[in-house]
């Protein structure tokens, strides 16, 4: 290390396969066989768990098959299947709820908090602290966490009767009227730290110059927010949205663990229908349908993020 | 006057928030110390008129706690040292040196594991039970790497990418080999970034749900997010033993997060800035 340091000035030579020199690279360049297996290993690691099952993935919705006798190949009567399926139709209308309700609210809520504890002040450090506590905890954690909370004579019952909304006690987590959003409401408590720390770090880079500026020109708070803040932010929106679009069509912990996607698929999410439809119903085609479904809807985010960081790499 | 007033405001209004954002958090280790008899007579919903630390015994032992904190640490560790190993030398070879189809290369690498994991669930139990791995913990440890491998060398790549390379090049004037460039000067330079990746995916792995129920069956082998779930169905009624068992899954990243806080924290920006 010492010894690298002080060398560290001498100009550029012979270093004919370090990435960045300008000297033009012969094509036979002797690519060792250590840095091969630097990019092979991982790479095929992850093609044995990765890469290969979700095109085995895609095959297996073109199936029928229960796990047990080999697959039989069926076209497309999977995705037939699914259109005339009123559980799954539910399923997309909840996961779109999911989507609207969980990732808004994130977004918003995440931004106003950042917004609030940008500023290096007395307590910054401990409400922000507060608000980012429940990322550090699993979703089945936060799931009991809140089952006490909705829990018959729990918490939220106690709140309501002690200001005198006694008629508005039920069965949270058992209604089907209620159950989704009793779910969506943990998932938000832990959600919302989570972006809160994104937009943080977005703030941060921000050049207070640009503020400053506004000010000098008239701008209200207001005005420096739509039109100094968020533009600056384009990067972290990206970011978050596709963040928020990925962990929502993945959201399955926190359901499975309050409500299993009942009373009466009142819950059920694309994931939890999967879920059940593989391992409970053991459908594995007709559930590998479902997650190409849920695949094609991750796809344009997917998309985006990838363009995004092609364009950064380049 | 008027600023003295909005500051008050502020303060007053944070406080009461977290305090809200906290008390479930506080409630369920309050909880944990109640008496059986307590909860049965007064709900849950009531103050504490007990104490008692017999709920940890009850979910450390009876619960199986202990075992299935066993089971998640022999799985988060190595994963997590594994994938960022394996990481970290793709990361290195991908960024500092011109591999053919490096980038599409990198790029197919976060693809997959920006996937929605429905897709990989049924041909993973699947591979791992024509392999003999299924219900043990090396399959667990085996896609946890393989899944993960993607986000982690993606975030290394850019972190090394952006070293300086006049060390790299002084170092091979030097005539050091990749292996020792990678070793002895690339490593320790990476060092924020891999506590940070480290913190994070730890957290990440242990709090899994959904490989763990896939690729696992046999109760004593689950980790300790699914066996908290487990020991819901056991302890049915007693919600103290629940709130302790809730409790103890929770420590231990609590304590990875208050110990590595400031690199959990980068660690999540990371993609944010870029």
């Amino acid at each position: 290390m010492t010894d690298v340091s002080t060398k560290a000035d001498t100009p550029r030579t012979t270093a004919s396969d370090v990435a960045g020199t300008p000297r033009r690279r012969r094509r036979s360049a002797r690519l060792s066989p250590l840095l091969a297996a630097f990019v092979l290993v991982p790479f095929a690691v992850e093609s044995i768990w990765v890469f290969w099952p979700a095109l085995q993935g895609f095959w297996f919705s073109l199936t029928r098959w229960d796990g047990q006798t080999p697959p039989q190949f069926i076209g497309v009567d999977n995705y037939v299947e699914l259109v005339g399926d009123a559980t799954f139709r539910g399923a997309l209308i909840n996961t779109v709820i999911w989507l609207v309700l969980f990732g808004g609210l994130s977004v918003v809520g995440g931004f106003g908090m950042a917004l609030l504890l940008q500023r290096d002040r007395r307590g910054v450090g401990f409400y922000r602290a507060a608000l980012f506590t429940p990322v550090v905890f699993s979703l089945v954690v936060t799931a009991l966490v809140w089952r006490v909370f909705y829990q018959p004579d729990g918490v939220a019952d106690s709140i309501l009767r002690a200001i005198g909304l006694e008629h508005l006690i039920r069965p949270w987590l058992a209604d089907p009227e209620t159950a989704l959003y009793a779910v969506i409401l943990p998932a938000l408590w832990r959600q919302i730290g989570y972006v809160m720390v994104l937009f943080l770090a977005g703030l941060k880079a921000i050049d207070p110059a640009l503020h400053e500026a506004a000010r000098m020109d008239g701008a209200n708070a207001w005005q420096r927010l739509w039109h100094v803040t968020v533009p600056q932010l384009k990067g972290v929106n990206a970011v978050v949205l596709s963040v928020i679009v990925i962990d929502s069509l993945r959201s399955f912990d926190i359901v499975w663990s309050l409500t299993r996607g009942g009373p009466y698929h009142s819950s059920e999410l694309l994931s939890t229908y999967m879920y059940s439809a593989a391992f409970q119903s053991l459908r594995l085609g007709y559930a590998s349908a479902i997650a190409v479904v849920i695949f094609v809807l991750a796809l344009a985010v997917i998309l985006g993020y990838l363009v995004r960081a092609f364009r950064e790499e380049a | 006057m008027i600023q003295k007033f909005r500051t008050g405001a502020f303060h007053s209004g944070m406080i009461l928030l977290s305090l809200l954002w906290l008390a479930p958090v506080l409630w369920v280790v309050v909880m944990s110390t109640r008496t059986f008899d307590d909860i049965a007579a007064h709900g849950v919903g009531s103050l504490p008129h007990s104490f008692t630390l017999d709920t940890y015994r009850q979910a450390w032992t009876d619960g199986g706690e202990l075992q299935a904190l066993i089971n998640s640490m022999l799985v988060t560790i190595p994963s997590v040292a594994l994938s960022l190993a394996l990481a970290a030398v793709g990361a290195f070879a991908l960024s500092r040196y011109r591999i053919p189809g490096r980038r599409t290369i990198l790029l197919l690498m976060l693809a997959g594991n920006l996937l929605p994991p429905q897709i990989l669930l049924i041909p993973v139990q699947k591979f791992s039970e024509l392999t003999g791995l299924y219900d043990t913990l090396w399959a667990l440890i085996a896609v946890q790497v393989g899944f993960g491998l993607g986000f982690y060398t993606f975030v290394l790549h850019g972190f090394m990418r952006d070293l300086p390379g006049e060390i790299q090049e002084a170092a091979t004037i030097d005539g050091a080999g990749p292996w020792q460039i990678f070793a002895r000067v690339m490593l320790p330079l990476t060092r924020p970034a891999l506590a940070a990746l480290g913190a994070l995916s730890f957290t990440w792995i242990f709090n899994d749900l959904l490989w763990a129920i896939t690729v696992l069956r046999t109760d004593d082998r689950m980790p300790v997010t699914p066996a908290l779930l487990a020991l819901q169905g056991q302890f049915v009624s007693s919600w103290s033993v629940i709130a302790a068992g809730t409790v103890i899954a929770a420590v231990p990243t609590v304590a990875v997060f208050l110990r590595f806080q400031r690199h959990f924290v980068s660690g999540l920006a990371i993609g944010a800035v870029k």
